[in-house]
């Protein structure tokens, strides 16, 4: 029995003659979707599997084919003859194309034997004079395959051999996802060797050393490991001692070590190639030769066998010395290995003579993080999941280190500058600007959310969507969550009445969750607010712009205030945040709140005047003309009794229609009339805060309002227990009867799961007199046909909207990407778009 | 809604023979959406009075409609103002005694005597007198406040209507019958191809000379809303504005009355001679809306890659009409697609030239660098094309009250020197090169209507 040891992920060339058994071979040994023939694709085009005249068509679609499974990461197996060079080109050119290795595997049968299948097969058969040609050229092709570019060859070469051979996935060098960590990722180190011991001792290593005190190995008690990102030599004053160190720790398996871009340089000119010794190469090479011959050998060899980036703990963690864009990512190939090595480069120069970078870490939409070197940088900053570790040590910055998966820098300052940089890089550190791109947002797209799953979002939706996010909202950045719909209370029985409190609480005790709170519903709009401790926070959480410190933004993203008067507000909000000693309680510079701005007209005034007052206008100036003119005609006889009736309670509820909206209509200037009612602590740093009882949420409302009680406004509330909700009645009707909105009753424990999935997060409960406002003047006359309303859309709206925003609180405190936060927010804004009923 | 008519003729209560309503019955019409009410308050030998009352169906009338529209369609002033539905019920319960027919007492044919109408609700009032005055009405409008509890919010955007004139009944009703709908404008409810033709039938031998023709032709044919409630205008109303502070640019808001050229075809001329002298060949139109400037574009074989790019799906589908049947060689050359400033769009790359027509002026200016870094950063063309409105001339527009902006939409109007900071921050933080030009008349006080902007790559000059 032979093992042949492909892989784990290539492009796996079968390559025989017509009957040397490549098919039945490669479906006794392979997934049924990881072969794929070039017959068949012959076949799916032309409707014949035997045609030449389909060929090339045929082959458009097996690489496309190809194309998309190597994208995906699927081992695949082109079952071809592929006894032309032509056609083994194609196959190796695919497999660049997807930076997978490509194998293959010979079956060189004796001619008879091909021949003897061959016939077996009838009018399928190929011409005799064909398969010998194949065979023969098939055999010719073995001795120049690794030449022609396949990594690994596998020649059988008799139905023996073929039968006997197991195929054995072997993983990748790069590929060290079984391996977990702890890590403490090191930044370039450049020969900074007693910098480098103060690193690993405030790490908490334990440094070794040899009989002439020189340090060769490190060890964690923790069992933690180093993970060094290259750079390890040239420029600074003992490169010999770190390479001894990382030698002897990598040897030990207390460190991973992957090549920078002067390791490979050094490579070569150990090797005695043609190199141009210069930026610290000449300081390496100098103090190497006062070092045994034996060590350069042993560098060397070392050196030389190293992976260009490794993949580490189950795929979420890439490091490699240049960094690495997705694709790239436990692949294999020359442009794989320069881009680990040297970046995304223009191949041009800038004005120092140094490469021109492309920023390739803007455009990184991974889930795994990727941790890198080589661009000196003063300040190590997160730009979508990535980070760079080179502080330029040797230039006289720090030597860096990240603590994964805790995401804790620490640093060590340069002992002196050792080396003056080519172009200074100690400028004022620029946090990248967060680049959203239209592929974010565009098209059918779906979100994975933690509490519901995935939510697919339309395309016609994710229009409607990007036209307002583009036209009306904010800076994406200031927009960091958006609050969800909230769906009504099933319709109520009761004569007269719409919604009624009984609903809520037998809907949140059929959910398990019969501890509910009832909250009042402010008369305003919506409106969540980040607030920051300070523009250091503000510039560095949120790439925000001076004199920016937050924002207060409505359901759609706009602003409620222009800039001035929104920093006036958030500074008093900051007050009350810092009075209430909330920064330092949550362990956070930043907050986003959830609330209600009063009052409504403040925001909605056009809608107020143009239609609600209109509307009131209306009726107020025509329904006491026709009283009259009905009492007349009354008074002269005529039958009009129950017109007369009709139109007398119109005019009463159009008065009545009239002061329902009044409430929600007073004069601001400025801040002065304007409120936040705030209720919940959405997120701060680290925290989402959504499984601390509402009961603590509005405590530290509270206690905001007790600050700043002229800026800020209480919720009142009410506990119940939903199996006796007779209190929570009484009380929404006290509310309601003295003009107020209604209440929202919600799961007291907040996010809770029940036994149906998520729950929702509040059911409102509107009151009699608002619902006129929503319904029209004269609704409590039609309540029989407007009984008859469908609320399954919107709760299934709501959750998901809910859910949707739950997983952008949760990005936003992780400190994901801003595209990562912004995926589920625009999502709200594109379901918002969603058809429904818009008085629920 | 409410309408009554009444007659202080002698023997007055010869309003019933004319309009075939007996003054001592109440009568019940069933309509479409509701019910008519006919009945006289007052029917004396010196005055008689009849009152049309139409109750509306609120629920009813939003029946059969696509779930999911905006609030304002289900709490409205249907059921109140005035309105087409009014015309409608005139058209039905008085039919016979417009075309003014009196089978029972012909002697009352033709016959003119004093009558005044009252409308308490009807909306447009200060036009009230300027449709109802040269048909030989005495007009007086009474406007309430719109609500007089909040005196800042100013008056109604109704009037209670009294119209007095010695007139035949039948020319009353036929004024009402047509004007009604014209008042209404561009809210009325769908009037039906054949309502339409009665209209202008019953308004045949006075509309003509009717020195508010246009207006109301234009007001009662041509503004029939179309009913699209699409998902945007949902969200505008979801927060609270209404969908006219939101409505899509209007290049034609600008014009200059005054000119007869508009100027709009000025801005496109320069445009494209701007574009020709840059030596463009392939053209972003960056906020192309219905597709104007793209079709000049396309007309000119000059151009031979046009790309309309529109952050509305509306707009883009406006501009995409008429597609279909373009020659494959001329199709070929277009492409269209949804894009936005606030997102980085590699499609906009590579093009030789982009243009910013009347565009920027719709974006917030803190959201202006955005869109500058999209286009001088990462689209990079040779040329940039950019026109606004020059803010200096619009005290030349008569209909702007003083400060306004052109359009609603518009974020900021810029004056020629702020124009000129402007452009000289992009090309110093770009690499670009710029000059300005006029578009339109230039007025020696206050400039030219709008500015054309051209910048050109430095790297590229």
């Amino acid at each position: 029995m032979s093992t042949l040891e492909i892989p784990e992920l290539s492009l796996v060339a079968l390559v025989g003659a017509s009957g040397s058994g490549k098919s039945t071979f490669a479906r006794e040994r392979f997934g049924a979707y990881e072969v794929v023939s070039s017959d068949v694709c012959r076949g799916m085009v032309s409707d014949d599997e035997t045609d030449q005249d389909a060929t090339a068509d045929a082959f458009d679609v097996l690489g496309a084919i190809v194309g998309k499974r190597l994208a995906r990461g699927r081992l695949t197996v082109v079952d071809a003859t592929n006894a032309q060079r032509d056609s083994r080109k194609h196959v190796i050119d695919l497999a660049r194309a997807s930076d997978v290795l490509p194998v293959a595997i010979v079956l060189d049968l004796p001619e008879a034997v091909c021949l003897e299948r061959n016939t077996g097969r009838g009018e399928r058969g190929v011409p005799a004079r064909v398969v010998k040609r194949q065979a023969d050229l098939v055999h010719r092709a073995v001795r120049g395959l690794q030449r022609e570019g396949f990594r690994h060859v596998h020649v059988l070469r008799t139905p023996e051999e073929v039968e006997a051979a197991v195929i054995s996935r072997v993983p990748l060098r790069s590929d060290l996802r079984s391996m977990t960590g702890p890590f403490d990722v090191v930044g370039d180190v450049h020969g900074c060797r007693s910098e480098l011991e103060s690193l690993l001792g405030l790490l908490g290593y334990a440094v070794l050393r040899d009989p002439e005190g020189r340090p060769v190995d490190a060890v964690h008690p923790d069992g933690r490991t180093v993970v060094f990102l290259g750079d390890l030599v040239d420029r600074g004053p003992d490169s010999p001692g770190v390479l001894r160190l990382a030698m002897g720790m990598h040897a030990a398996g207390h460190a991973l070590v992957v090549p920078g871009n002067h390791e490979n340089k050094l490579v070569r000119a150990l090797d005695g190639r043609a190199v141009t010794v210069s930026h610290g190469l000449e300081t390496t090479l100098a103090q190497l030769s006062a070092q045994d011959p034996s060590f350069s050998i042993a560098v060397r060899e070392w050196l030389d066998g190293l992976v260009s980036h490794l993949v580490l703990d189950e795929g979420r963690l890439v490091v490699a010395h240049a960094g690495l864009k997705e694709a790239y990512h436990g692949r294999t190939s020359g442009r794989v290995r320069s881009f680990a090595l040297y970046g995304d480069t223009t191949g041009e120069t800038d004005e120092y003579g140094l490469p021109v970078r492309l920023p390739w870490a803007d455009d990184y939409r991974g889930s795994a993080m990727v941790l890198y070197g080589h661009t000196p940088t003063p300040v190590p900053q997160w730009t979508n999941k990535t980070m760079c570790l080179d502080t330029g040590c040797v230039f006289g910055g720090h030597l860096t280190a990240l603590r994964y998966p805790s995401k804790e820098l620490v640093q060590v300052p340069a002992e002196q500058v050792w080396y003056e940089p080519a172009k200074p890089f100690q400028a004022a550190p620029t946090r990248p600007d967060d680049v959203l791109d239209i592929q974010d947002v565009q098209g059918r797209r779906s979100v994975e959310t933690k509490h519901h799953g995935r939510i697919t979002i339309d395309e016609q939706n994710a229009a409607a969507a990007l036209e307002v996010m583009s036209r009306f909202a904010q800076h994406p950045r200031w927009v960091p969550y958006l609050p969800p719909t909230m769906a009504p209370v099933a319709t109520s029985p009761l004569p007269g009445i719409l919604e009624h409190p009984a609903e809520a609480f037998s809907a949140f005790l059929a959910s398990g969750a019969s501890h509910v709170i009832c909250e009042e519903k402010h008369m305003g709009s919506r409106a969540s607010v980040l607030v920051c401790r300070d523009d250091d926070t503000a510039a560095r959480r949120f790439g925000a712009p001076p004199g920016e410190t937050g924002s207060l933004w409505t359901r759609t993203g706009r602003a409620f205030f222009d800039r001035p008067l929104t920093e006036v507000f958030l500074e008093r909000l900051r007050h009350a945040v810092t009075a209430a000693g909330l920064w330092d309680e949550l362990g956070t510079d930043w907050l986003v709140l959830d609330g209600e701005l009063l009052p409504w007209s403040l925001k909605a005034g056009p809608l107020l005047r143009e239609q609600y007052a209109a509307t009131g206008a209306a009726a107020g100036a025509m329904l006491p003309v026709a009283v009259d003119a009905l009492a007349r005609a009354a008074a002269r006889g005529l039958d009009v009794g129950p017109l007369d009736e009709r139109t007398r309670a119109r005019r009463d509820d159009a008065d009545l229609y009239r002061a329902a909206y009044r409430r929600y209509v007073w004069p601001t200037d400025g801040l002065d009339g304007v409120q936040l009612a705030p209720f919940q602590v959405l997120a701060s740093e680290g925290s989402t805060w959504n499984e601390r009882d509402h009961g603590w949420h509005l405590s530290v409302a509270d206690r905001l309002v007790a600050a700043e009680p002229s800026l800020l406004r209480t919720t009142r509330r009410l506990e119940v227990d939903a199996a006796d909700p007779a209190e929570g009645v009484a009380w929404w009707e006290e509310l309601t009867a003295a003009g107020g909105e209604g209440m929202v009753v919600k799961p007291f424990a907040n996010l809770v799961h029940g036994r149906r999935g998520l729950v929702q997060p509040g059911l409102k409960v509107r009151g009699r007199e608002y619902l006129r406002i929503i319904y029209g003047p004269d609704y409590t006359r039609h309540l029989d046909r407007l009984k008859v309303r469908s609320l399954g859309r919107k709760r299934g709206l709501a959750l998901r909207e809910y859910a949707l925003g739950l997983e952008a609180l949760d990005r936003l405190a992780t400190g994901e990407p801003l595209w990562r936060v912004h995926e589920p927010v625009f999502a709200v804004l594109a379901l918002e778009s969603e058809p429904v009923d818009p008085r629920l | 809604m409410l309408l009554t008519l009444t007659s202080t003729a002698p023997d007055a209560t010869d309003l019933g023979f004319l309009l075939h309503k007996h003054p001592d019955r109440a009568q019940t019409f069933d309509l479409s959406v509701g019910q008519a009410h006919v009945f006289y308050p007052e029917a004396s030998p010196q005055r008689c009075t009849v009152a049309l009352l139409v109750e509306v169906d609120p629920i009813d009338l939003v029946r059969g409609r696509r779930s999911g529209e905006a609030l304002t369609d289900y709490v409205n002033d249907r059921p109140y103002a005035a309105s087409s539905l009014l015309a409608v019920a005139l058209g039905r319960v008085f039919r016979t005694a417009m075309t003014g027919t009196c089978v029972n007492r012909p002697d009352l044919e033709g016959v003119t005597m004093p009558l005044e109408v009252r409308v308490p609700a009807m909306p447009e009032p200060s036009m009230v007198a300027r449709l109802f005055g040269p048909l030989g009405w005495s007009v007086d409008v009474d406007v309430p406040a719109l609500d007089p509890e909040v005196p800042s919010w100013g008056p109604a955007p109704y009037g209670d209507v009294r119209l007095t004139g010695s007139l035949t009944v039948a020319e009353a009703l036929r004024h009402l019958y047509v004007l009604l709908p014209a008042l209404d404008g561009g809210k009325h409810y769908f009037v039906g191809p054949d309502e339409v033709d009665k209209l202008v039938r019953a308004a045949g031998d006075w509309l003509g000379g009717h020195p508010e023709r246009d207006w109301i032709l234009r007001r009662t044919l041509a503004h029939r809303r179309e009913y699209v409630a699409d998902a945007v205008e949902r969200l505008t109303v979801l927060d609270g504005l209404t969908v006219e502070e939101t409505a899509d640019p209007d290049p034609e808001a600008a014009k200059d009355e005054a000119v007869a050229r508009p100027l709009a075809v000025d801005r496109r001329d320069a445009v494209l001679d701007a574009l020709r002298t840059s030596g463009a060949r392939s053209v972003v139109d960056l906020g192309c809306g219905e597709g104007a400037l793209v079709r000049a574009l396309l007309a000119d074989p000059t151009f031979t890659r046009v790309v309309g790019v529109d952050v509305s799906v509306r707009e883009l589908k406006k501009a995409a009409a008429g597609l279909d049947r373009m020659p494959d060689s001329v199709r070929a050359r277009l492409s269209l697609f949804q894009s936005s400033a606030t997102y980085r769009d590699e499609r906009l790359a590579g093009a030789d030239a982009v243009v910013l027509m009347e565009v920027i002026e719709h974006v917030d200016l803190d959201r202006l660098p955005a869109l500058e870094r999209s286009v001088f950063g990462e689209a990079r063309p040779r040329t940039v094309v950019v026109t606004t409105p020059n803010a200096e001339h619009n005290v030349r527009y008569p209909h702007l009250h003083a400060g306004g902006l052109r359009h609603t939409d518009h974020r900021f109007e810029w004056t020629r020197a702020e124009l000129a900071d402007w452009a000289a921050r992009v090309q110093a933080a770009y690499g670009y090169t710029f000059r300005v030009a006029a578009i339109g008349p230039v007025d020696d006080e206050v400039g030219p209507p709008t500015q054309l902007v051209v910048f050109t790559a430095r790297d590229a000059a």
